[in-house]
């Protein structure tokens, strides 16, 4: 099972790295990474693999939530079914 | 991997436009509640209900979460009550109507329905009992909500009822005449009513139904608007394109939660009700989606029209996204609930004359109107009748909801807080249709051949 991280807000050093951490702490794998930075607002779209995850999958959405308090940032978990039933038929 | 384009759409739809899950809304039959013993009947509706939605308001929290959209409304609709109560005393009625406050407390939701009659073509002891209560359990209660079905187009329309219900939507008003009439918030008068409904006041769980069923309604009118808005201008071919390749969108999120939902409580899935639902929140708003398509003001000559083409779109958009359809599907235009609808009002471009023919093409019916607290009982007769036969003479489900607000008149305002919005009192005709309804009787069921 995979899930979407969107990590969106004011550029500054180690926003991957902190969340990251943050992924790799909940045994979280991180399977593909899409980041770009326009006029100084960050952007990055995470896929990762959520199947060994410690703990639920609110508590680590409220996890990212949380960081992205700390850092200033808009921090959203979803899970990929979303999308995909969004978008594909 | 998910395109980005795709995920960052969804996530936009999600936090600037509003879309949201409006409500799971979890069926439960109470037919193995019945007992000839008020107080055991009580027990056993309290224990049922609470068994049953145990789990619901944490398993919606959880599907929140995990998909990262908002549920508004976790809620329980029963088996009508008329139904189940037979003949207990009216006021073992307005105990049961406490009964099922009392489980909405216990579980935590936000509105529980079913305190219903049918009653399309005649009327039980139990049906008139509940009836004569229904203004007492709704100022009783909070969060129970009233539906009577009084015609249906195989039936006809049974005019006792609808003269009882002009008496008990007055009588609902006077009594929270401190709370600005709010009960009647609470009260529907249907025409066709579905039994899979999962929308408030409506909702109650039809005799068709499973033991237990979860039925979802999507909502997303700022989507639909906004995505107008993007398209420019175009014909509107293109925009009927448009809003069924939204509606797909919108709807495949209801059937996801649905889906998840039945699976957790391990509950049959019921139906995914096709609604364009608005809050009074800014960008959720059915009336904007009319002027994002063209029209200086919702209410304007072409409304009809609009609306019209928005209601179908949306259906045929939502009906492949979903495995199963009911409920009362379609676009609502309840007028407290809409700012555009409130606006329209408010400087006199809406009046209940159009709001009536707009409920000849679209979901639901005259919806959240406020009306002058001394309008007639014979008048919102008059106005349920005439709303009531539209339903019947097109196969539809139409329905009333109507607030004569205690005290007020046509310029004040009643304010009802929260997803009900606000609404300006609207002017009505004053001439008076009391001979009419005081006749009484059966209007007979339309015929369907020769049509025109």
């Amino acid at each position: 099972m995979k899930a979407v991280i969107t990590v969106t807000g004011k550029d500054s050093v180690g926003i991957i790295a902190a969340v990251s951490a943050e992924c790799a702490e909940c045994a979280v794998n991180i399977v593909d990474i899409t980041q770009t930075v326009l006029s100084d607002y960050f952007v990055m779209i995470m896929l990762v693999n959520i199947d060994e995850l410690k703990m639920s999958f609110g508590e680590f959405s409220d996890k990212l939530d949380l960081l992205g308090k700390e850092k200033g940032l808009d921090i959203h978990t979803m899970h990929e079914d979303i999308f995909n039933s969004m978008h594909k038929i | 991997m998910i395109n980005t384009s795709d995920i960052l759409e969804t996530i936009n739809m999600i936090r600037q436009e509003n879309l949201d899950v409006r409500t799971i809304t979890m069926g439960i039959s109470l037919f193995d509640c019945v007992s000839d013993d008020e107080k055991r009947l009580c027990d056993k509706i309290y224990d049922k209900i609470t068994k049953k939605a145990e789990r619901l308001v944490e398993t919606g929290c959880e599907i929140e979460k995990k998909y990262g959209i908002p549920i508004v409304n976790k809620r329980v609709s029963v088996t009508p009550i008329s139904i189940i109560g037979g003949d207990i005393s009216p006021d073992g009625y307005i105990r049961v109507a406490k009964t099922l406050q009392r489980a909405a407390d216990t579980l935590g939701i936000n509105f529980i329905g079913g305190f219903s009659a049918l009653v399309q073509k005649g009327m039980t002891e139990g049906a008139k009992r509940l009836i004569s209560v229904i203004p007492e359990a709704l100022t009783e209660t909070q969060l129970v909500c009233s539906s009577v079905n009084v015609a249906s187009t195989k039936a006809g329309i049974n005019m006792d009822a609808i003269a009882l219900m002009g008496k008990a939507i007055k009588r609902a008003a006077y009594l929270t005449r401190d709370n600005n009439s709010i009960a009647c918030a609470k009260l529907v008068v249907f025409a066709n009513a579905p039994e899979d409904n999962p929308f408030m006041a409506g909702a109650f769980h039809g005799m068709g139904e499973e033991e237990t069923a979860i039925n979802v309604g999507v909502s997303g009118p700022g989507v639909v608007a906004s995505a107008i808005k993007r398209a420019g201008d175009c014909s509107l071919s293109e925009l009927a394109e448009l809003i069924k390749k939204t509606a797909f969108k919108i709807t495949r999120v209801g059937q996801l939660v649905a889906m998840e939902a039945s699976k957790k409580l391990d509950v049959p899935f019921g139906i995914i009700d096709l609604s364009l639902a608005p809050t009074p929140a800014v960008g959720d708003s059915v009336a904007h989606i009319l002027e994002e398509m063209g029209l200086e003001s919702c209410g304007a000559h072409g409304t009809t029209a609009a609306l019209a083409m928005l209601n179908d779109a949306v259906k045929k958009g939502g009906v492949m996204a979903s495995s199963r359809v009911g409920g009362l599907s379609g676009a609502f235009i309840p007028v407290s609930e809409d700012a555009g609808m409130i606006d329209a009002v408010e400087k006199g471009a809406l009046t209940i004359e159009k709001l009536e023919a707009m409920t000849a093409v679209c979901s639901v019916g005259l919806d959240m109107i406020a009306v002058p607290g001394d309008t007639e009982e014979a008048v919102i007769c008059g106005i349920i009748a005439d709303e009531i036969s539209i339903g019947v003479a097109n196969t539809k489900t139409t329905a009333v909801r109507l607030i004569p607000a205690y005290g007020k008149k046509v310029g004040d305002k009643v304010d009802f807080g929260g997803l009900l919005g606000y609404a300006p009192i609207i002017k009505l005709n004053e001439y008076s249709p009391a001979r009419f309804i005081s006749r009484g009787g059966h209007i007979p069921a339309p015929i369907h051949s020769l049509k025109n």
